[in-house]
């Protein structure tokens, strides 16, 4: 049991006050901390793995033929080739109108009718999205394909240039994940340490129990429940600290919907695991409390 | 009932604090414990109520060794002793009612069982009317009460007390030694330390132990002295 039942009159045997001072608040932070890193991993993660996942078996063919009706009559014949191979799972000729859209941002023509923008020979793009993971076969098969259908087209596979900021997010999820063990293992050692001063405060009490007949076990309760309930309470202040902070920055998520950005999220899993924390952060407290007053006993006749 | 026979404590690299006790403590008797300042007596009772192990030698208590007694087995035989400390020990955040009634609920006796025998431990040592009140707000000779009354409530086999009447009036240890009289004719063994020479002889067919530097003596002769030797 995390919190372990003693009988009311026995909970008298410690003060009414607070065992450990400070501890509530220290756990409290650290468990506000453990959830934060503990999102951000998750998001990142997820991120990270939306992000492979897009790119993974996904490649753009550009084809910069000079000559427009050419270049035209090419990515059509390309995109249609393509449609009909086993290995492609979709092919989608990227419209003019969309290419002009995106470069308008930068020419200072939002709607793409920058005259200068106008003016700029576009290529023909061609997204394709491959089937199954033989990724390396099915380059080699598309290759053969454009060589056909559109001679001197390039093959820009995604992967080349959003791989590496998928595995640089991968990294800052492993990092929070990192910070969560860490800050896991402080919370422990706070426990740890108000076991121990608990015993020493109180020791003078202990040995009188010892002396009419208490066993470990029974003085263990005593501690471990008080530990685990002022644990509690400072775990409870972290996660509505945390929640409330996490939900401020959700809705302030909700309006990003804009490239990576819009990849990061929790997902049913992730909060999943954000509930469970407290709830093990709790477990944690109490096992580390028991285990450490029996050791500490055991050293006492 | 108590066996001791050539035990030796040492605290640390030290020299023995007692060397090469031997006696036996018959059931049901009474003993008187003296001996100067510093000659071992309270040495001696930790050993007796467990609060010490032996550094040699071989102590047996109710038929069994517990020098080699594992650690886990000590709560039960300390259940069957009770202890008057001489500077008291009550637990200052609980109240007299509950300090006494201390020994029982640690042996899992239910509040409606214990409830009785200590309201009437309560009224026998005068202090019915200071239930509720704790140790630090009673005098000495009240928290020294509230003490024996919390030894003897669970009737021990063995009662062990290191000066029980050193802070209270004569009158009060006249009756505190009769409570002690009274459990000892009831079956209790009786260990008392003591520097009051009077109050030895109040009691008949008491026994007496001498310890001086830290081993039994009887200089004089004149001392009963019948804890058997091994």
């Amino acid at each position: 049991m995390i919190i372990p039942r003693v009988p009311v009159q026995h909970r008298r045997l410690l003060p009414d006050r607070r065992l450990s001072g400070p501890t509530p608040w220290v756990i409290a932070i650290l468990m506000l901390l453990t959830l934060l890193a503990a999102a951000a991993g998750v998001g990142l993660a997820r991120s990270a793995n939306a992000i492979g996942d897009a790119i993974a078996g996904r490649v753009t063919v550009q084809i910069v033929t000079a000559n427009p009706v050419t270049r035209a009559e090419q990515a059509v014949a390309l995109r249609r080739a393509a449609a009909a191979q086993p290995f492609v799972r979709s092919a989608r000729a990227v419209e003019q109108e969309e290419l002009k859209a995106t470069l308008g941002q930068w020419f200072g023509g939002a709607e793409g009718d920058d005259p200068v923008l106008q003016s700029l020979p576009l290529p023909a793009l061609i997204d394709i999205d491959f089937v199954g993971e033989d990724r390396a076969r099915h380059m080699g098969q598309l290759r053969a394909l454009v060589a056909l259908e559109a001679p001197g087209a390039r093959i820009i596979p995604h992967a080349e240039w959003l791989g590496p900021v998928a595995r640089l997010i991968r990294s800052l999820a492993w990092v929070a994940g990192g910070l969560v063990v860490l800050m896991t293992l402080a919370s422990a050692a706070v426990v740890i340490m108000t076991a121990r001063a608990a015993l020493g405060t109180h020791y003078a009490t202990i040995e009188m129990l010892h002396m009419i007949g208490a066993t470990d076990q029974q003085i263990t309760r005593l501690f471990q429940r008080r530990i685990a309930i002022d644990t509690a309470y400072g775990i409870a202040l972290g996660t509505v600290v945390a929640a409330l902070i996490l939900l401020l920055i959700g809705w302030q998520w909700s309006g990003v919907t804009s490239g990576l950005a819009a990849t990061a999220s929790l997902g049913p899993a992730g909060w999943t695991l954000l509930l469970a924390l407290p709830l093990l952060a709790i477990a944690l407290a109490a096992l580390t409390a028991r285990l450490t007053l029996l050791a500490a006993l055991q050293k006492i006749l | 009932m108590v066996e001791f026979s050539g035990v030796g404590l040492r605290y640390g690299p030290d020299a023995e604090i007692l060397s090469d006790i031997s006696f036996n403590l018959q059931p049901g008797s009474f003993y008187f414990l003296t001996g100067a300042s510093g000659a071992g007596k309270t040495s001696l009772l930790k050993l007796l109520y467990l609060a010490q192990r032996p550094s040699r030698g071989i102590v047996r208590l109710f038929g069994e060794d517990l020098v080699s007694m594992p650690r886990h087995r000590l709560p039960g035989f300390r259940r069957r002793i009770g202890v008057v400390f001489q500077d008291f020990r009550l637990i200052p955040h609980l109240s007299a009612r509950d300090n006494i009634a201390l020994p029982l609920r640690i042996a899992g006796v239910s509040e409606e069982d214990l409830s009785g025998p200590v309201g009437e431990m309560l009224s026998w040592i005068g202090l019915a009317e200071r239930a509720e009140a704790f140790p630090p707000t009673l005098s000495g000779g009240e928290q020294q009460r509230v003490a024996i009354a919390r030894a003897v409530i669970a009737r021990p086999q063995l009662l062990v007390a290191d000066e029980p009447t050193g802070n209270v009036d004569p009158e009060m240890a006249t009756r505190l030694l009769g409570l002690f009289e009274a459990l000892n004719r009831l079956g209790t063994t009786v260990v008392v330390a003591t520097h009051d020479i009077h109050l030895i002889s109040r009691i008949e067919n008491a026994q007496m132990m001498r310890l001086e530097k830290g081993r039994l003596s009887d200089p004089t002769g004149a001392l009963r002295y019948p804890p058997n030797r091994s």
